[in-house]
């Protein structure tokens, strides 16, 4: 009795800190960051000062700017878009990197590279050359025929296309986690299958992608969860400048985040479902 | 048998391919703007200059370090993801250990919190933070930094504490349980056994906590304000500060900011995370590897 005690005061010790940043950088903004969203606040020689509107800022967001909403549409639908081509390609280089060749380090190394490198003001920078489509694309490509032509599904071919690079550097941190996970898979599995007469194609959908399905998970909500937060996600920017904004302000931008966060919430929940599904599927 | 090795042999040759396409895609960008930072004014319009500039043109660089205030800006950098980093990887070490070693009411509550901290947007609390620096008149200084790092609130913190978490876990206990029974006070316990043995995890923690804050800009954009320059932000307001260095100097022979300067602009400012990628290379390449962490 004595001895749990004083083991559960060192846990408390040492995650102390951490309880303590919680509350002050992590829970308190959120419950004033929910607050404010249903005030208008100023500026005042003496602090800030907020009156109460109640549900006038996400009313104005949802009714009166039409920026933010087709930001939030457009966001969704590049998130559906994204995350599978990001998921899919770090599964095909994983595989590739895990298969018996030379130069493995040489490569990872490459592949890894972007995650070192990807900020804002870079890609930024290289999507104002036109550095981030593929070589010659835009000359077969442009996005605005292929969305006259497709509308929605037509708009969001051509992104990818024309940002190919740009979405292929988000992929490093999950191409490794990929690489570790299939490393760890257990190789006898394997074997059978292919005494079984089991082909590589017939083992891969059976046995690997199953047995990678949690880490699936996981690299989805890392790749949301970078995506959401990258500096030139419109949502992102819009909410840092509708701060400053006169007519807008600090209530404002709080309901914009209020939002963003409710829809990033949704659109993890749709993928964890989808994953969800599908392995209880492949357990069947 | 000779059938089953021409087919090896294919579909080795079929791997190397793709490695070496997808090898190229990822590389592009970055041979694009070595390429474009050497060319001069002709070669930018000479349609006949595709990659390979005709000759080496290095004014390019000299106008991008101007603009950029490149050495005395660079030690800035530096320093200003050095030290939230370093702390951020100790106080969120603390944190993991507590969690993997000890138990304690509550310890699911907070696994729990820690990845909702994750899923929660910079946006959500950032205002509120802002605001509280303001208050504290912290705005434009470093702290606005440090304090969030030293209470592993840091930029995704959640990540090094799994990271630590997991790797503590991993640790056999016998050692720890060894000098307890020595009479070695907890304290002793974490920074003579603990922390040694965690190496590995420390160095792929600081490394990303390092890269990740050179990186962000959001958020140094409103903490800082124009206080403190990094170069990433510099980068950020490349164009508008190349007008202000040298919009007098137009008349005396100078020129437009062109492809090739924000090209060599941008090389630069990703220089120094280049040459500290290369030498921690094998650390973030293994990073999966060296700490176990695969989510589970």
């Amino acid at each position: 009795m004595k001895l749990t005690a004083r083991n559960s005061a060192k846990g408390y010790f040492f995650i102390s800190g951490w309880i303590i940043g919680f509350l002050i950088f992590t829970l308190i903004p959120i419950i004033r960051t929910f607050w404010f969203s249903f005030n208008r606040v100023r500026f005042t020689a003496d602090g800030i000062k907020e009156s109460f509107i109640g549900l006038l800022n996400y009313k104005n967001a949802f009714l009166m700017d039409v920026a933010f909403t087709d930001g939030l549409i457009n966001y969704a639908g590049q998130m559906a878009v994204f995350i599978p081509v990001i998921i899919t390609f770090s599964l095909i280089a994983a595989i590739l990197l895990t298969k018996d060749i030379k130069g493995k380090g040489f490569f990872r190394t490459i592949f890894f590279l972007p995650v070192i490198i990807t900020s804002g003001p870079v890609m930024k920078q290289l999507i104002e050359q036109n550095a981030t489509s593929l070589p010659g694309i835009s000359e077969y490509f442009s996005v605005q025929e292929l969305a006259n032509e497709f509308g929605l599904l037509g708009n969001l071919l051509g992104t990818v296309l024309s940002s190919f690079i740009m979405i292929l550097w988000f992929c490093g941190v999950q191409i490794l986690i990929f690489i570790a996970a299939i490393q760890k898979l257990d190789q006898s599995m394997y074997e059978a299958a292919s005494i079984d007469g089991a082909s590589g194609w017939q083992s891969f959908w059976k046995l690997t992608l199953p047995a990678l399905m949690p880490v699936v998970g996981v690299n989805v909500l890392y790749t949301l969860v970078t995506l959401s937060g990258f500096s030139l996600n419109t949502i992102v920017q819009k909410i840092s400048t509708d701060m400053y904004d006169i007519n807008r302000g600090i209530g404002y931008a709080t309901a914009l985040s209020v939002i963003y966060f409710g829809v990033i919430l949704i659109i993890l929940t749709v993928f964890m479902v989808f994953i969800n599904g599908r392995r209880k599927k492949a357990e069947r | 048998m000779k059938k089953k090795n021409i087919k090896t042999v294919f579909s080795k040759a079929v791997i190397y391919f793709l490695l070496v396409l997808i090898g190229f895609v990822f590389l592009y960008p970055i041979l694009y703007m070595v390429s474009y930072s050497f060319m001069d004014t002709q070669d930018l319009v000479n349609p006949f200059v595709k990659w390979i500039p005709t000759k080496l043109y290095t004014d390019n660089y000299v106008r991008a370090c101007q603009v950029l205030d490149y050495f005395p800006t660079l030690i800035k950098t530096i320093y200003v993801n050095l030290i939230p980093a370093v702390l951020q990887t100790i106080f969120t070490s603390f944190t993991g250990y507590g969690l993997a070693r000890f138990e304690f009411r509550g310890k699911k509550l907070v696994m729990l919190l820690i990845l909702v901290t994750f899923i929660i947007p910079a946006q959500v609390t950032m205002i509120p933070q802002f605001l509280m620096y303001k208050d504290l008149n912290l705005i434009g200084s470093l702290y606005s930094y440090i304090l969030p790092a030293i209470f592993s609130q840091g930029l995704k913190s959640s990540i090094f504490i799994l990271i630590f978490y997991q790797f503590f876990k991993m640790l056999p206990k016998s050692l720890e349980e060894a000098a307890q029974l020595d009479g070695a006070s907890f304290m002793v316990i974490f920074t003579k056994i603990a922390v040694p043995s965690a190496l590995p995890a420390y160095i792929v923690s600081f490394i990303f906590s390092f890269v990740w804050y050179w990186n962000e800009t959001t958020l140094s954009a409103l903490y800082f304000g124009n206080k403190i320059k990094t170069l990433t932000l510099g980068l950020q307001n490349f164009a508008a500060t190349y007008q202000n260095v040298y919009s007098m100097s137009v008349t005396q022979g100078g020129k437009n900011l062109n492809e090739a300067i924000s090209m060599a602009g941008t090389l630069i400012s990703i220089l120094p995370l280049l040459i500290f990628y290369f030498i921690f290379q094998r650390w973030f390449v293994q990073s999966v590897d060296k700490t176990g962490i695969t989510g589970e």
